[in-house]
């Protein structure tokens, strides 16, 4: 036996794992609550001040256009940020509890 | 009025007349998808295979399979024809059942993948009593799934008779026939190739429709602005009269946003890929895929405003929907329409597919298996059940196209998502992040979305006002998330702390293992 392995009950109780279980939340749900404020935020001004995004920023273009098509790639955009975080951060922090498995 | 239209419209319009390229397209797409599924068929032995192609996928690959179950007909044609008809407004319902991706990824993609089998409903099953949450949970995937389907079925007979000329009733049968061969014989690995073929036609269409319609305007979008504004005034490019109550756009944000994490048939395309890792590539893949698609779809609508003309479009069909085609006529002549026609039938035939599969493997797997046999599967009798469940729902599917013909069933693609955001998504949730959740919570927490979805639908405008023609509604939104979903949240909590169940907590503790390290999944 490995002398580092402990069992799967050590593993659950060990800081290491609690501390990448409250990380692992807390960069979803900063990233979750992002969207929605960006979402109900955009749905908020078209429901009450639609006039601001009737605003022209071109000769014919309105800020409305760059403001939704910025919100769509917007969301990709967190995709993205989440699975660089992840692929990095989060699967080697995942890799060094697994190895310690016995 | 008529004179008006008939000389605004080009008669030179061929769209309702048999186009030799878009029936010859057609076959040929026909002909390489069954050639798809029979050989998945010899590929397809197991439980793992059917369900969920033997955990094979890619994550890219599942990724545009995910775009391409999520982009159907109605949002490629109904978008484009929003946009067409009502400008600015279409964009605000497409960053609707866009901003659901990253949900999906950031609260459910990679626990669903690591804590599941085949359906989601294992995950809420998983530290629960299995009978009690089968049950309910089949019951919100099955509505969800009739809903879609049944919307889907209708949609596609009628854009069919106006694309090919062919009567409903020969479509309706068509498509369910062809859908039932894939799922039947190549289960999940056909009808995931299916998916990643139309998604690439698909995408490589509109790209193309796109591009023959900027080459009209210097390939600037601010010329294709100046001429929808100077045509059709200023108000075009700004949010018009979509939104006017702020409750009913919550209701309605809340329902696509939150239904697209709670689509039975999405979430199973979480199993075909090996691990958490290539679930979360998947959903970043189809972020940008779905996103790219609501950009084509913007700039398709617009031109299609400018190029055809609101009263050719609005003169075919009142709603829009035939913009992207005529638009394609107008920059690529009867064959390019003939290759768009048939890319619009094959996006409306892979969908059912995958809808049909979903709907099978709830019956099969929830059902079947947990329910009536304890959860004591026989591969084989399992596969049996699951191979006739997807005859039945071909079956149904035809029938309940026919039946709904002529009927106005918009509004059950909004009344899916609703359940699917109310019944599916609230249960998913708390089963992944609290620790308290019991199944008695999850059983009434289901079942308060489901109910108050279809029961408020019943009382809101879009029923008694658009359809039974009522002065009023009783209930005030037209779309029921915003208090089925906080229903279904609040009915859960609150069971739940009436009553804990103890084996339910620990066992959320011991599996932590599987959900976030991914020890022991499948």
């Amino acid at each position: 036996m490995h002398p580092q392995s402990q069992t799967p009950h050590e593993i659950l109780e060990s800081p290491d794992f609690k501390k990448l279980v409250k990380k692992r939340w807390t960069v979803s749900l900063v990233l979750t609550f992002t969207m929605l404020v960006v979402y109900f935020g955009f749905l908020l001004v078209v429901a009450f001040n639609k006039q601001v995004l009737a605003t022209r920023i071109g000769e014919y273009t309105t800020l409305a256009i760059p403001v939704g098509l910025g919100i769509i790639l917007f969301a990709w955009v967190l995709t993205g940020i989440y699975v660089f975080w992840a692929n990095s951060d989060y699967d080697t922090s995942v890799q060094n509890l697994k190895n310690k498995i016995s | 009025m008529l004179s008006l239209l008939l000389q605004a419209s080009p008669a030179t319009s061929t769209l309702g007349t048999a186009n030799p390229v878009s029936i010859g397209m057609f076959f040929l797409f026909v002909a390489v998808t069954l050639y798809i599924t029979y050989w998945a068929a010899k590929k397809t032995k197991t439980g793992s295979e059917f369900y969920a192609a033997g955990r094979s996928i890619s994550g890219f690959q599942n990724g545009l399979a995910l775009a391409g179950d999520y982009m159907s007909a109605a949002s490629f044609l109904g978008i484009a024809g929003m946009v067409a008809t009502k400008g600015y407004d279409g964009l605000i319902y497409s960053i609707g059942f866009l901003v659901g991706w990253p949900l999906i990824m950031f609260l459910i993609a990679e626990p669903l993948r690591n804590l599941g089998k085949y359906t989601f409903a294992d995950v809420v099953a998983f530290r629960l009593r299995q009978r009690p949450i089968r049950i309910v949970s089949s019951v919100g995937s099955l509505l969800t799934i009739a809903f879609y389907l049944i919307a889907q079925m209708v949609g596609a007979g009628g854009l069919i008779k106006t694309l090919f000329g062919l009567d409903y009733e020969i479509a309706v049968v068509v498509v369910g026939c062809v859908m039932t061969l894939y799922v039947l014989f190549g289960g999940m690995i056909a009808t995931t190739w299916v998916q990643i073929i139309k998604a690439v036609l698909l995408l490589s269409g509109a790209t193309v429709l796109v591009l023959l319609s900027l080459a009209k305007f210097g390939f600037s979008p601010g010329n294709l602005l100046e001429a929808v504004s100077t045509q059709y005034g200023q108000e075009m490019l700004a949010p018009g009269g979509y939104i006017t109550n702020p409750f009913d756009a919550l209701s309605l944000g809340l329902a696509l946003m939150l239904g697209t994490a709670g689509l039975p048939h999405i979430l199973m395309r979480f199993y075909t890929v090996p691990d958490a890792k290539a679930a979360r590539k998947s959903v970043f893949v189809a972020t940008g895929f779905i996103g790219y698609f609501y950009l084509l779809t913007f700039l398709i609508g617009f031109s299609a405003m400018a190029l055809v003309g609101k009263p050719a479009i609005e003169g075919i069909d009142k709603g829009g929907n035939m913009a992207a085609l005529l638009l394609a006529e107008q920059t690529g002549g009867t064959a390019f329409l003939g290759f768009i026609a048939a890319v619009a039938f094959a996006t409306i035939l892979a969908v059912v597919a995958g809808l049909t599969l979903s709907g099978a493997s709830s019956i099969s797997h929830d059902l079947y298996v947990h329910v009536f046999k304890n959860g004591v599967s026989n591969e084989k009798g399992e596969m049996k059940v699951a191979k006739r469940a997807t005859i039945a729902l071909g079956i149904l599917s035809i029938l309940l196209g026919l039946v709904f013909k002529g009927q106005n069933v918009a509004f059950m693609v909004g009344l899916a998502f609703s359940i699917a955001a109310s019944a599916n998504f609230p249960a998913l949730l708390m089963s992944i992040i609290w620790k308290r959740f019991t199944t008695q919570g999850a059983v009434w927490s289901i079942a308060t979305g489901a109910v108050l979805s279809l029961v408020l639908i019943v009382l809101s405008p879009t029923i008694m006002v658009d359809i039974m023609g009522y002065d009023e509604a009783i209930f005030p939104l037209k779309n029921p998330a915003l208090v089925s979903m906080s229903g279904a949240f609040l009915v859960g909590i609150v069971v739940s702390l009436l009553k804990p169940e103890a084996s339910a907590a620990l066992k959320f503790e011991s599996e932590k293992l599987r959900t976030y390290l991914g020890v022991g999944a499948e």
